[in-house]
């Protein structure tokens, strides 16, 4: 702590920038590899470790995404396998959520958000003119990190996703196709005797699993968590990350998180992301235990972020 | 460290004193505002109800009456237009002089019959078309009294004044107390009031025209304004593009919002009567005017209830590839309902009250018939009040105090039905 302190005001003359001093002065202080470098330098930075897998579900080449004149996400190219969990860790306001959004076209609702590069699930471009972002966010589903059930019942919750691309034949199917989704979710036996009461009256952790619920009636190939136990106690956390290592089976999850204890136990992989730029990208195991970067040493070691 | 601390308490504390009292002082500005409020709230209905609740009663006066044909000017086997048109003046007359066979003169009898209301010759025509074997019969029957006789036997009128100064003379008031000694006098629930559409007699004027009015315009009002208002709100705030032309559009919404309200009536007059030719008077054309003027209300509150909802809502119906239509109205307008209800109701409210673009559409005429569809001339309650209250009838006084309380009646019935309509969208 002390030593944070005192390497930060070396770091607010190098960088000026409200997120930008840290990592600039961290790694200064006590790698030359970076050194002082200064923007340009760091921007030129090429991924470190293995970015590509054979046949992925999703890959990402060479992409940017600006806020209107602000670039947040700065040439990151990332591959996300079959059946893998990649884990996305970083400090606050780095780009990994932005990023992760990227990949169902969520930024398409903000409008001064622009992407550039190609990013292509089962090797075709989302970004293409022709891809439909309804079908597209079928196939990628998504859980936020505040658990967002709809003011409707737990049935509702779980049905609409079903029910708008008309996934069930009849009454029965959609009772099966809930049931189904409720269980995979974990959740099943808690409320069975309460789907007509209203999602939101369940506990944090139960609407986070609700909301899991939700994402997988619609059977998507991917699902997209952007911190997903943020707003959970440990208990809670732990059931989710249970239900994440069941989904893997199944499902191709990107997962964003603060919590390195927790990528460290859900991934495969492991993207570490810095200022927008993607700075090291391996096997979680050797990520956490032999980083091969500067910063991404100083924060899984706790220096920052 | 310790010494500054402790002084800091020291000066915490004195600081705390002033702080506290300013608290409070506070607070009883604030009780004083509401209590202001609530007085004055309560004076003005007490003074509504005290001086309306009297019209909710009606004197009646029994008088035996002789169905003669001879003075019914009909032959005995009467038709039925016969009947209608027979002279049932004359039987109350000739009844009301066997009770008082001491009148004589002219003006006498004139003071006489002028305590029996005018309608009571309809009640009479009425009872003996509907029954016509009463042809020739007597039989005692209860007559609404007239305005002036109805106003003394409620005790309204003040017998110590000169006798010129007063509708009721001497005369009629002794044969009133002599009524009422005989116990020939009786008062009832005027249900008149709320059957009857506007009249000259203040005995006979009822709200049921105006109601109905008001009923008509309010339908038109909200059938234009509620759907058209929330549509606006719905593109405007999730599908238009943001640009010159919305924001323009925003400041003329927000600037009609604040325009005069006879300046709707005007507009309508000149747009949908002389233009369109619509039906004057007519509750359509009222409930239009009216509609433009609630529309910035509705849109403005529909935009800010729209607003006011979750974005995390939106993504998580995006999230699972819900379209921009289906997000807006399976989640974003069952959440934003409650909000653009009360809006609407606020509206409608405002709607209910307004007389000033109805008088410049001719709603202000003298409508005896109650409205039977939204073309048929009529009036509305605000602009009945004001006729009412214009009117120098002692007996309209009463009745202009009384259709405030059915107006207010009819505010809160809508805002009851708001708050239950909120209810059951929260619920949800």
């Amino acid at each position: 702590m002390e030593g944070m302190e005192k390497t930060n005001p070396a770091g607010i003359a190098a960088g000026g920038g409200e997120s930008g001093p840290a990592p600039q002065a961290a790694a200064g202080q006590s790698n030359g590899a970076t050194g002082m470098a200064d923007e340009t330098a760091f921007a030129r930075q090429e991924t470190v470790g293995e970015p590509y897998v054979d046949a992925p579900k999703i890959s990402a080449r060479n992409v940017d995404v600006y806020y209107d004149d602000t670039q947040a996400i700065i040439d990151v190219s990332l591959d996300i396998g079959r059946n893998e969990v990649v884990a996305m860790i970083g400090p606050s306001g780095c780009g990994k959520s932005t990023f992760l959004r990227t990949m169902n076209r969520m930024n398409d609702i903000i409008p001064i958000c622009r992407v550039t590069g190609k990013i292509s699930l089962d090797g075709k471009d989302i970004y293409d003119g022709d891809q439909d972002t309804v079908l597209l966010r079928a196939r990628v589903g998504m859980v936020f990190q505040k658990p967002n059930p709809f003011p409707k019942s737990i049935y509702e919750n779980v049905a609409y996703g079903p029910r708008i691309h008309g996934l069930a034949r009849n009454k029965a199917e959609m009772d099966e196709i809930v049931e189904h989704s409720l269980r995979r979710a974990g959740l099943f036996t808690e409320v069975k005797d309460q789907l007509d009461k209203p999602g939101t009256g369940l506990s944090g952790g139960q609407q986070q699993r609700l909301c899991i619920a939700r994402a997988i009636a619609v059977n998507p190939e991917v699902i997209l968590m952007d911190e997903p136990c943020s707003a959970l106690d440990p208990i809670a956390t732990a059931r989710i990350e249970e239900l994440i290592d069941e989904l893997k089976e199944n499902y191709t999850i990107a997962i964003v998180t603060h919590s390195m204890q927790q990528a460290a136990r859900v991934s495969q992989r492991t993207a570490y992301f810095h200022l927008g730029k993607l700075i090291e990208v391996g096997e979680t195991k050797e990520v956490f235990t032999t980083p091969r970067h500067q910063l991404t040493e100083n924060y899984i070691t706790g220096r920052f972020g | 460290m310790n010494e500054s601390n402790h002084s800091n308490t020291a000066r915490i504390e004195a600081s705390l004193k002033k702080r506290y009292a300013r608290e409070t002082r506070f607070r009883w500005y604030g009780r004083a505002a509401v209590m202001a409020g609530f007085v004055f709230l309560f004076v003005l209905l007490a003074d509504i109800v005290i001086k309306g609740t009297p019209a909710f009663t009606q004197y009646f006066i029994e008088v035996d009456v002789h169905y003669d044909p001879d003075m019914l000017g009909v032959e005995m086997p009467a038709s039925e237009e016969e009947l209608y048109a027979a002279y049932y003046g004359g039987v109350i007359r000739d009844a009301l002089l066997q009770m008082f066979p001491d009148v004589s003169s002219r003006s006498q009898r004139q003071e006489l019959f002028g305590m029996i209301s005018l309608g009571a010759e309809y009640e009479l025509r009425d009872r003996v078309v509907n029954n016509p074997s009463l042809l020739g019969t007597r039989e005692s029957v209860w007559l609404r009294a007239a305005s002036e006789a109805n106003s003394y036997l409620k005790g309204q009128v003040d017998t110590s004044l000169d006798e010129a100064d007063r509708q009721v003379s001497d005369r009629q008031i002794e044969w009133l107390d002599r009524l009422r000694r005989e116990g020939r006098t009786d008062a009832r629930f005027n249900t008149l009031f709320f059957t009857a559409g506007d009249s000259r007699e203040p005995e006979l004027a009822g709200i049921k025209a105006a109601l109905y009015g008001s009923f008509f315009t309010l339908a038109v009002t909200f059938v234009l304004a509620f759907p058209i208002g929330v549509f606006a709100a719905v593109y405007l705030e999730e599908f238009a593009a943001r640009n010159r032309l919305t924001d323009l559009i925003e400041i003329n919404i927000n600037n009609l919002a604040a325009v005069p309200s006879i300046v709707f009536g005007l507009l309508g007059l000149a747009v949908f009567i002389n233009f369109f030719e619509l039906p004057r008077s007519a509750p359509l054309v009222g409930g239009i005017v009216l509609a433009l003027m609630t529309l910035p209300t509705v849109i403005i509150t529909s935009r800010a209830a729209i607003q006011s909802v979750s974005p995390s809502i939106r993504e998580a119906a995006l999230g699972i590839g819900a379209s921009k239509l289906q997000t807006v109205f399976h989640h974003v307008l069952p959440v934003a309902m409650p909000g653009i209800l009360t809006g609407a109701i606020i509206g409608m409210a405002q709607a209910l009250g307004e007389s000033a673009p109805l008088l410049m559409i001719g709603m202000v005429a003298f409508i005896m018939d109650v409205p039977g569809g939204v073309t048929d001339p009529s009036t509305v309650l605000p602009v009945q009040i004001f006729l009412w209250a214009d009117s120098p009838e002692r007996g309209f006084t009463e009745k202009t105090s009384a259709a405030i309380m059915v107006l207010m009646g009819f505010l809160i019935m809508m805002n009851g039905v708001a708050i239950y309509l909120r209810r059951r969208f929260e619920n949800k």
